[in-house]
């Protein structure tokens, strides 16, 4: 066995000196420290903590879900009261975020608005996903002609732009929360029902599926225990970022004037009185405070949405 | 054509006598992919005794693992019967073949892919009893725990932990176990251990030996691997495209093949020896489109015999001396009988 000394030998017969210059073990070090930050394996991705920017959308929506349930618990003026003696004041002790052009205290409106924005945004996916998302999963893991068909009917829906069939039947069923909860409910259906459908189908034909058969369990039993458990976290993490969706959708109609009827608040109306009268150079506040408010949720909600899917999406990628 | 009733030599001698557990009557599988009909599995007979390792062998494509899958009717067969223990399972009612169908459990390759993510080990091996209802928690938990014992994992540190927390080798154990709480009689290993390191190998197949002997189970051994099936098996089946080429008892087939396939099989097995030079031409192309087989045998465009009656006429499997069966016109030893075997008169 040739000792180190030979190893290091070269064709002239020359030997190279072993140690090498002084700084050698500061740039070793270096060499190290660059090598540190190892690229990140799915798994190490899948255990890191969710962060503090997580932690704060999360906060956020908390927060906002809360204020929306405990409004008439709240110290707040009826977001409906027009008080002439102060219109479009600038945020004050008073009023926290100013008043609108006809006296009413915006803080109050935007509270009582995100019921709206919130109720409409998961309940509508709720709708969706009760039924495309059952119907998706059955799809998946039945296959065969029912899924043939179902996943056709997704697609011609999907083929029509959702939001001219929306403003259309608001148009004529009528403008109360519940309605444009359920139309924009159905018009989630398809998109919830080709995520699930996916998802189910990844799993259906898993060899702990087969097992499972084999061991005598029956369908029902199998799609409750070995196919739901692993589809509900995307379903999870794909239906918030639906509800930020949702949300947007809901916030055009009302800009538009089509959500529910006035004088209700909604963030979409409150954006869109913030256009109108000329109250943007008058009073930018009643446009800033609402998109503001609406710009935080979206932006938390998908950043909820998307780190579960990544955290989610990694245990698939770890099979 | 009645081979002699003693049958002397081979580790599968006991075995043949055995009665038989599963029978498999001119199976075919067929897949349709559009109008195209692909025959994954086109007509093939066997048993299997009970008690015996029933190797079956062939390259990727040759249809052994969806012989595996309609075995257990997870597949369903296009025609064509399975049979074990004297029931038709393609005929049973969907209730029977439940209750039946957890007789014969399966193991397979992919020891990850086979363990839900998403649930516990303990529950994971629960699985069986749960879905009967078999005792009450307690006497589960029992159960569980002997059974992980008995497949060597430990039974404290696993059962809350998911499937990703393991090593392959590992999950293929608990895989084992929750096979083995089903009580079955027959156990079909689909390339059990192809998924796993060499050193690992060894072990998941000694405790398959183990276990087969302290259950009394019967097994079917999935592989591609001719060295793993030799040392498991009493007797060997060797597939190729969809048919089944060569039957026979492990020694015997190993000794001496007969079809112009098993002879190159064998010989592709790597020796050990590095001065080892083989003598043996290896296989040239590849497995044909199973959706246009050859016509006649379907080896032919890949045999070294070939003439020109294998074009024309399928082989059928008969026998060359008791016990062993081979497809071919013109198989290697139709004339050489085995040295053990000098009683084999009716050929």
């Amino acid at each position: 066995m040739p000792d180190d000394r030979e190893l290091r030998s070269t064709g002239s017969g020359q030997t190279l000196p072993t140690d090498t210059f002084p700084g050698q073990a500061a740039v070793d070090e270096m060499v190290v420290m660059r090598q540190e930050p190892a690229p990140e394996t799915d798994e190490a991705l899948a255990r890191r903590p969710l962060g503090l920017l997580f932690w704060l959308a999360l906060g956020w929506v908390g927060l906002v879900v809360l204020l929306a349930v405990i409004a008439n618990l709240l110290p707040l003026p009826n977001p409906n009261l027009q008080n002439y003696a102060a219109i479009n004041v600038g945020p004050s002790l008073h009023h926290l975020l100013g008043t609108d052009d006809l006296g009413r205290d915006l803080l109050s409106r935007i509270i009582y608005g995100a019921r709206v924005s919130l109720v409409v945004g998961f309940g509508a996916v709720g709708i969706g996903m009760a039924i495309g998302g059952t119907l998706g999963l059955i799809s998946g893991f039945r296959g065969g002609k029912l899924d043939i068909v179902l996943n056709a009917a997704s697609f011609v829906i999907l083929a029509f732009p959702a939001i001219v069939a929306v403003i259309a039947i608001v148009a004529f069923w009528g403008q109360t929360l519940a309605k444009i909860t359920i139309i924009i409910g159905v018009a989630t259906i398809p998109v919830l029902f080709r995520v699930v459908r996916a998802s189910s189908l990844a799993y259906a034909n898993r060899d702990f599926v087969v097992a499972a058969r084999t061991l005598g369990a029956t369908s029902t039993r199998i799609v409750f225990k070995e196919i739901l458990p692993n589809v509900i976290p995307v379903a999870v993490a794909f239906g918030l970022i639906a509800v930020a969706g949702v949300i947007v959708l809901e916030g055009s109609l009302a800009f538009l004037g089509l959500s529910v009827a006035l004088p209700t608040p909604s963030w979409g109306n409150i954006i869109s009185e913030g256009t109108s009268n000329g109250n943007l150079s008058t009073n930018p506040y009643i446009l800033m405070w609402p998109a503001l408010a609406m710009f935080l949720l979206l932006l938390s909600i998908n950043l909820i949405g998307d780190r579960l899917r990544q955290r989610f999406d990694v245990r698939e990628g770890l099979l | 054509m009645t081979g002699p009733a003693a049958t002397p030599g081979t580790n599968a001698g006991s075995a043949a006598e055995a009665p038989v557990m599963l029978e498999v009557e001119h199976l075919v599988v067929e897949f349709r992919s559009g109008k195209e009909r692909v025959q994954a599995v086109s007509d093939i007979s066997f048993e299997v005794r009970t008690g015996e390792t029933l190797g079956l062998v062939g390259e990727s494509g040759c249809g052994k693992t969806t012989t595996g899958r309609a075995l257990v009717q997870v597949q369903p067969a296009t025609s064509g019967s399975v049979r074990f223990q004297g029931q038709d399972l393609g005929r049973l009612s969907k209730r029977e073949l439940r209750k039946t169908r957890t007789r014969i459990q399966m193991i397979f390759q992919d020891p990850i892919s086979s363990l839900n993510p998403r649930r516990r080990i303990r529950d994971i091996v629960a699985e069986p009893l749960a879905i009967w209802g078999t005792g009450s928690a307690e006497e589960r938990a029992a159960q569980v725990r002997s059974m992980l014992e008995s497949v060597g994992i430990d039974p404290d540190t696993a059962g809350d932990r998911r499937p990703q927390e393991f090593s392959g080798g590992q999950c293929q154990r608990i895989s084992i176990a929750r096979a083995l709480m089903a009580k079955p009689s027959m156990l079909i290993c689909d390339e059990p251990v192809s998924a796993l390191d060499v050193s690992v190998q060894a072990q998941i197949l000694n405790l398959l030996a183990d276990l087969k002997a302290a259950f009394g189970l019967t097994m079917v051994f999935i592989a591609h691997d001719l060295a793993v099936v030799k040392n498991v098996s009493d007797r060997v089946a060797v597939m190729y495209l969809g048919k089944l080429v060569e039957l026979a008892d492990s020694d015997d087939l190993y000794r001496s093949p007969a079809h112009p396939y098993t002879e190159a099989l064998m010989a592709s097995i790597p020796e050990p020896d590095p001065e080892h030079v083989s003598t043996h031409e290896p296989l040239t192309g590849e497995l044909p489109s199973p959706l246009n087989p050859p016509s006649g045998c379907r080896f032919r465009t890949r045999c070294p015999y070939v003439q020109d009656r294998c074009a024309s006429e399928e082989p059928p499997l008969r026998e060359v001396s008791p016990g062993h069966q081979v497809a071919c016109h013109f198989p290697l030893r139709q004339l050489s009988p085995v040295p053990e075997r000098p009683a084999a008169t009716t050929v």
